[in-house]
């Protein structure tokens, strides 16, 4: 089991407020990611629910048993930090075997566990190697088995790819939600990366300065956001915003359109502009036109797109997917 | 490109490193020279640097004093103080350095003022308290005393040992099921061992060496070592070869042990200091 129940949740670090009040019910089995920008709350929020840091205010419950004033090992939750935090001075093996040591688990079943972790995470061959003596990929696999090994009832992930390179991103990202759909286990997931948090999440926390924003399926943030920031954190390349005459026209105070619904013409359209930078991906290409009227518009266009810089083009929004808010920031 | 030195520049550095290395060993070197002459030789002008060696000194100083007693209570106090800090400094360093509040560096500084004060001056005080709990002149007493007047020293060290080391891996063991006394056990020691190694050597040599305490504590139940030496320096006058015979008997231990455990004190010193 781990379902998870935030309830006025509220942290102070001093006299300074980084979590005003967060409520949130997380079902058995989720996989949740807390996604904002940085000091946006979201590692605090995950320390608290794993008990590294002392609440203010507010109850978190785990599985209905109240564990505000528990210590973390009292939560049975496992956590993977972005520095993967192996222990140096021991073997994988042995920091596999850790908790389970903690536990009073007897040797020879702790032995069977690590094998059989070792063996899921591609370790077996390093088991008698240092930390040091591992690679990124590899260190972060020693990290997740030292977290599996234990069955928690729930995983903690603290930007847990930060530290890896991009291809090796894009691999344990797909480790990782494989990971999820195996052992069916609650995750939280904690990123700045909001491609992460679309591709990996049942759902997703959107939090700003400490306050939950939205709580919903990647898709449902990205197709009915509640307000202008979700709207334009949401998304890659981001959302693009036009106030004035032009939001007017849609009963708005600024009206937001995403890159991929856009049209570009070279010969006719709704805002006339230059090319300011031209990016071709093969698979996509993504415009900066500098317009007169709308300012900087980011477009993207399925496969290649004969413009380069310099050129002037006209881009038109798709009407129908058009976002419209009011002068509070909220959606319409 | 690495810089060129040129081979004279070498050479002048060279001698010079080892005219300062020779002028600071000398007189521990004429100590130790000493202790093998004669009473005469010792004193005589000019001074001898070739003669007959004799044992005729450690000989005499043996057979006037238990010498084995002083260095069995220069163990018991060094050794027993220096481990009673380490237990007693291990929780506090980590304390202050992985749970701080905003006091934390004002008891650090009040910790070493307390350094910066003459022994002297709280002599009377300790020496009452100390006949008080009838603990003059044993060693139980000059262990405590011992400890307490190392232990902002050894703090200061662990603490900074500590510092170094990310705060994640601590979090990370409790996350793991590691109550506080494992935490420390399994991961924090571990981790900080060349600190603490070189913490207990450091505070075994000045323990060793304290004279202050020592000789104003003690009379002759948990006299050390350096009370044996002043023993020499004494009212019928000063006996400069037995003196030096003494002298280097009650050093020879703790540079014995300085000398097979000066890279691992190093190692200690300069911990954290290049990454």
């Amino acid at each position: 089991m781990g379902n998870i129940v935030l309830e006025k949740v509220n942290k102070c670090f001093g006299d300074v407020e980084v979590i005003p009040s967060v409520d949130l019910d997380i079902k058995d089995g989720e996989f949740i990611v807390f996604v904002g920008p940085s000091g946006c709350g979201k590692s605090t929020l995950l320390r608290l629910i794993a008990g590294l840091e002392d609440l203010t205010g507010g109850k978190i419950i785990i599985d209905g048993v109240d564990v505000s004033d528990s210590t973390p090992a009292k939560r049975e939750l496992a956590m993977v930090f972005q520095s993967y935090a192996l222990y140096p001075h021991m073997t994988v093996r042995k920091n596999i075997a850790f908790p389970l040591k903690m536990a009073g688990m007897d040797p020879a079943e702790i032995n069977k566990k690590v094998e059989a972790a070792a063996k899921s995470l591609n370790l077996t061959d390093y088991l008698e190697r240092t930390p040091g003596l591992l690679s990124g990929g590899q260190r972060q696999r020693v990290a997740i088995g030292r977290a599996i090994v234990r069955s928690p009832s729930a995983f903690l992930f603290d930007e847990p790819l930060s530290n890896l390179d991009a291809a090796l991103r894009v691999n344990m990202r797909i480790e990782i939600t494989d990971l999820h759909k195996e052992l069916k286990t609650t995750m939280i997931y904690v990123t700045h990366d909001q491609v992460e948090a679309m591709t990996m999440a049942d759902r997703i926390v959107v939090l700003q300065a400490g306050d939950v924003e939205q709580f919903g399926s990647p898709l449902d943030l990205y197709n009915k956001p509640i307000n202008r920031f979700v709207a334009g954190f949401i998304g890659s390349p981001k959302m693009n915003f036009v106030t004035g005459k032009d939001a007017e026209e849609f009963n708005a105070h600024e009206i937001g359109f995403r890159p991929e619904h856009m049209t570009v013409s070279i010969t006719e359209g709704r805002w006339k502009g230059v090319v300011s930078v031209a990016e071709h991906l093969g698979a996509d290409t993504f415009l900066h036109v500098k317009t007169e009227d709308a300012g900087t518009i980011v477009t993207r266009s399925d496969g290649e797109l004969n413009v380069n810089y310099g050129d002037t083009v006209y881009v038109s929004p798709n009407t129908d997917k058009i976002y419209r808010f009011g002068a509070d920031g909220l959606s319409i | 490109m690495a810089r060129k030195v040129s081979i004279g520049r070498k050479v002048g550095f060279t001698a010079l490193a080892w005219t300062l290395g020779c002028l600071m060993f000398f007189p521990i070197f004429w100590m130790m020279l000493t202790g093998f002459k004669t009473e005469v030789g010792a004193i005589a002008s000019p001074p001898q640097f070739f003669f007959t060696p004799t044992l005729e000194s450690y000989k005499d100083v043996i057979e006037q004093s238990n010498y084995m007693r002083f260095v069995m209570n220069s163990i018991i106090i060094a050794g027993g103080s220096t481990l009673l800090a380490l237990v007693v400094a291990i929780p506090s360093a980590w304390s202050m350095a992985f749970s701080p509040t905003k006091h934390t560096k004002d008891v650090l500084m009040w910790m070493l003022s307390t350094k910066m004060m003459p022994p002297v001056g709280v002599l009377v005080p300790l020496y009452l308290m100390l006949q008080y709990f009838g603990l003059l002149d044993t060693r139980t007493g000059l262990v405590i005393i011992m400890m307490l007047i190392n232990l902002p020293i050894i703090i200061w060290m662990l603490f900074t040992y500590f510092k170094e080391i990310p705060s994640e891996i601590l979090e990370a063991s409790r996350m793991d099921g590691a109550v506080l006394w494992k935490e420390i056990v399994y991961v924090l020691l571990p981790m900080a061992l060349p600190g603490i190694a070189s913490t207990l050597l450091l505070n075994l040599i000045l323990a060793w060496n304290e004279s202050f305490w020592t000789l104003n504590l003690t009379a002759s139940n948990a006299a050390t070592l350096t009370q044996f030496i002043s023993s020499f320096s004494s009212p019928q006058g000063l006996f400069f070869a037995k003196l030096s015979a003494a002298s280097t008997m009650a050093i020879g231990p703790i540079m014995v042990l300085g000398w097979f455990s000066q890279k691992q004190l190093v190692t200690g010193l300069t911990f954290g200091a290049v990454k």
